[in-house]
């Protein structure tokens, strides 16, 4: 699933880890979820639309393969 | 889960398991080399080999229980594939076995063995996998 998450995170001028410990993951799995390899759970995703103050569908796009 | 917390969790569970191999040590030698084989001091020592098996499993538990999503996937995956093996390459050892195909006797250690490479290799793997 392909998102925004890496370019809202530069624009609010925060990092992987900083991210990471405001939604309650780790650094790693904030990486992997820029780089697309992992695709998160729904309250995580829930969690990172609040903080960047838009909706699911505005950061994740769900791409059929 | 938070770093410090992951911290005090990994610790947790290396004391456990630190303890669980000095008791199976003591559970296996002690017998012969510290109390001649007294039964009562034999069976004590295996129960409280089996207590401190039964503590590290729940400190493992915990850190699964407490990783966050991906962590959890990991596992799931490290796990399963090593269960998997376990069975199947555990029962066609035993078959070797009993069609006499083994030279010598199959030894559990040699699964037990098995089982932590097998876990550790598909940890760093399925790790990798998701950096």
């Amino acid at each position: 699933m392909k998102n925004r998450i890496k370019v809202l995170r530069a624009e609010k001028n925060i990092t992987q880890e900083e991210l990471g410990e405001i939604i309650g993951v780790s650094r790693q799995t904030i990486n992997a979820i820029e780089k697309e390899k992992f695709d998160p759970s729904l309250p995580t995703a829930f969690r990172i639309s609040k903080l960047f103050n838009l909706k699911i569908e505005e950061i994740f796009f769900y791409e059929q393969k | 889960m938070m770093k410090e917390l992951k911290k005090k969790r990994t610790k947790q569970l290396a004391i456990w398991t630190l303890f669980w191999t000095l008791s199976m040590a003591l559970g296996t030698f002690g017998p012969k080399f510290l109390w001649d084989n007294n039964t009562l001091l034999t069976i004590l020592g295996i129960i409280l080999s089996f207590a401190l098996g039964i503590g590290m499993i729940l400190a493992n538990r915990r850190i699964v229980i407490e990783g966050d999503e991906l962590e959890k996937k990991i596992q799931l995956e490290s796990m399963g594939l090593t269960l998997g093996l376990a069975v199947v390459v555990g029962l066609s050892y035993a078959m070797l076995y009993t069609t006499k195909l083994l030279t010598g006797h199959a030894e559990i250690a040699n699964l037990v063995i098995f089982i932590g490479l097998t876990y550790f290799i598909s940890s760093v793997i399925n790790t990798k996998k998701y950096r």
